[in-house]
């Protein structure tokens, strides 16, 4: 018979911590911070709207790039929290998830052998969507003395001929980092001048601490060059939902649409009833949770200081990346010894490219209740291997 | 921001109280001492009234049984409905005592050992007040939610373990 699988998705690396999670699952009793979506219940105005339209019947497919009505809602929504205006007929597409975002994005904007910067550590799947896409992925070693930001020598020394597209993940998973308005501003030379395209995910806009957070689109000279992906996982706590949204110039979005439309048709319509609300009543949940995250956020930094395990302060999502290079083990072993000993769960930084090796991620996606538990158990880890060293 | 400070330490008590001032200060982002100080605070203002548990009897298999009773009452005078409600609240059976808006006056919420214990404490205690004129009489049968707290189920973690 013969060979039915490309060589292309041959090539794709599947998911370095499979051993990992496989370990984890068979263990009812382990302590998980190794979760990547909010802890919280869909707020229940949010389902209640889903439900109404499925009493209402509403079980059609909707146009390709959304419900009418939520596109608006989107483009109030953004207009208030970035200012940016995107036209809802034109410029806004309401997708699976932010993943199919990515995905057609890249589709939409590479020719074969063009280069995207991707700074690490990074979501694991911007690298093989790249591939994917017959693209070439370049990525830049970010680092933690740099609060993991990218620094425009870091992406001047990364750019040749071949770049076309800079992806850009903030607030950032794994890491938490940001980029304040002045980190954005600092690059813009940088892109301009070499004629990039910016994908900018900023799925975890509404997790941003201490500061609000600015899209890259809304600085001098760049809506034009953005595609900016956004969705309702991790701010509206609607994760199995499978609902995002892409923003970008008309010229763009119009061929990105076709993509959407012959791969999706369209995206679930009793998610999109149900975002309708969230961004018409959601507001005060998504403040609630910014603050519960926000102290748990604060109580594992100072836990990290306590236990004297180095971890630069994350200013978003639901992440701390603290530095275990001290224990000389390899990100993976770490892990996989707490979790042996101790059975707590947190993911090798690894997972998320090679500069994150020395590192773990610990998600705050659990009650202050869950992370205390888990906290008593890191510590008695870090004492018997600081012992046995 | 004294105020935002305050209402959050409220909010985090009220949903947990055993963490500590050090524990508080931590998440706020503030000192020990100022979180301590301010809860002694609202100690001292009546704001923080108590530090209690919730505990859902039924399945402690405890015979108890509750009852809401509403009493419409004619005041007299000037503080009439307070001088009512002294009256009502002295006794330790009564866990709740509201004077509400609408159709009557008073919602009492009692606990006592059986109905006919509730019964009785309504018919001698409370309707034989002078400005008593009706009482009306619910008991409850399964409690699904107290506090905010849902005592019908208890919330499950339904996530993979792992999700990167």
């Amino acid at each position: 018979m013969r060979e039915f699988v490309t060589e292309k998705v041959k090539q794709i690396k599947p998911s370095g911590i499979r051993k990992f999670f496989d370990i984890v699952s068979e263990m009812p009793d382990a302590i998980s911070l190794g979760v990547g979506e909010p802890d919280f219940d869909t707020p229940w105005h949010i389902r209640e709207e889903g439900i109404r339209s499925l009493k209402a019947g509403k079980t059609f497919y909707t146009s390709n790039a959304g419900l009418m009505p939520l596109r608006q809602e989107i483009s109030r929504y953004i207009e208030d929290r970035m200012q940016l205006t995107y036209d809802p007929a034109s410029e806004i597409m309401v997708t699976v998830g932010g993943s199919e975002a990515i995905d057609i994005a890249f589709r939409t904007v590479l020719e074969p052998g063009d280069e995207v910067i991707i700074p690490e550590p990074a979501f694991v799947s911007y690298v093989p969507c790249v591939q994917l896409a017959g693209g070439v992925p370049v990525t830049i070693p970010l680092k933690a003395e740099n609060a993991f930001r990218l620094k425009p020598r870091e992406l001047e020394a990364a750019i040749t001929p071949k770049t076309k597209v800079l992806l850009l993940s903030y607030p950032n998973n794994p890491t938490g980092a940001i980029m304040e308005k002045e980190d954005l501003e600092a690059l813009l030379g940088i892109i301009e001048k070499h004629d990039l395209l910016v994908i900018s995910d900023e799925i975890y806009s509404e997790l941003t601490y201490n500061s609000r957070h600015v899209s890259i689109a809304s600085l001098p000279g760049m809506r034009k060059r953005c595609v900016v992906i956004n969705g309702f996982s991790k701010s509206y706590a609607m994760t199995g939902w499978r609902l995002g949204y892409a923003l970008a110039p008309k010229e763009i979005m119009e061929q990105m649409v076709k993509l959407h439309q012959f791969a999706i048709m369209s995206s679930p319509t009793t998610s999109q009833y149900a975002a309708v609300s969230a961004l018409k009543n959601g507001n005060s949940d998504v403040m609630e949770m910014r603050l519960a995250y926000d102290q748990r956020r604060r109580f594992l930094l100072h836990e990290m200081e306590r236990l004297q395990i180095p971890c630069f302060e994350p200013r978003g999502a639901f992440y701390i990346f603290p530095d275990i290079s001290e224990f000389g083990m390899s990100s993976e072993e770490f892990a996989t010894e707490l979790l042996r000993e101790e059975k707590v769960a947190v993911v090798p930084g690894s997972a998320f490219g090679d500069c994150g090796e020395g590192f773990i991620r610990i998600s705050y996606a659990y009650s202050i209740e869950e992370l205390k538990a888990a906290l008593a158990r890191i510590e008695a880890f870090l004492k018997k291997i600081r012992q046995n060293k | 921001m004294e105020q935002d400070l305050r209402r959050q330490v409220l909010n985090i008590l009220e949903k947990n109280s055993r963490l500590s001032p050090a524990e508080i200060a931590v998440m706020t982002g503030t000192d020990e001492q100022t979180v301590a100080d301010m809860i002694s605070a609202l100690e001292k203002e009546g704001i923080i009234c108590g530090y209690h548990t919730l505990i859902n009897w039924d399945k402690e298999n405890d015979d108890s049984v509750t009852a809401l009773i509403e009493l419409k009452v004619t005041p007299q005078g000037g503080d009439g409905y307070n001088k009512i409600a002294e009256q009502i609240y002295q006794y330790p059976q009564v866990e709740t005592l509201y004077l509400m808006s609408g159709a009557y006056d008073f919602l009492v919420l009692l606990r006592g050992k059986s109905i006919k214990d509730i019964s009785l404490f309504v018919s001698e205690n409370l309707a034989s007040i002078e400005e008593v004129q009706s009482t009306a009489t619910y008991f409850t049968l399964t409690k699904y939610k107290e506090q905010g707290v849902n005592l019908a189920r208890k919330k499950q973690d339904g996530r993979m373990v792992i999700t990167l």
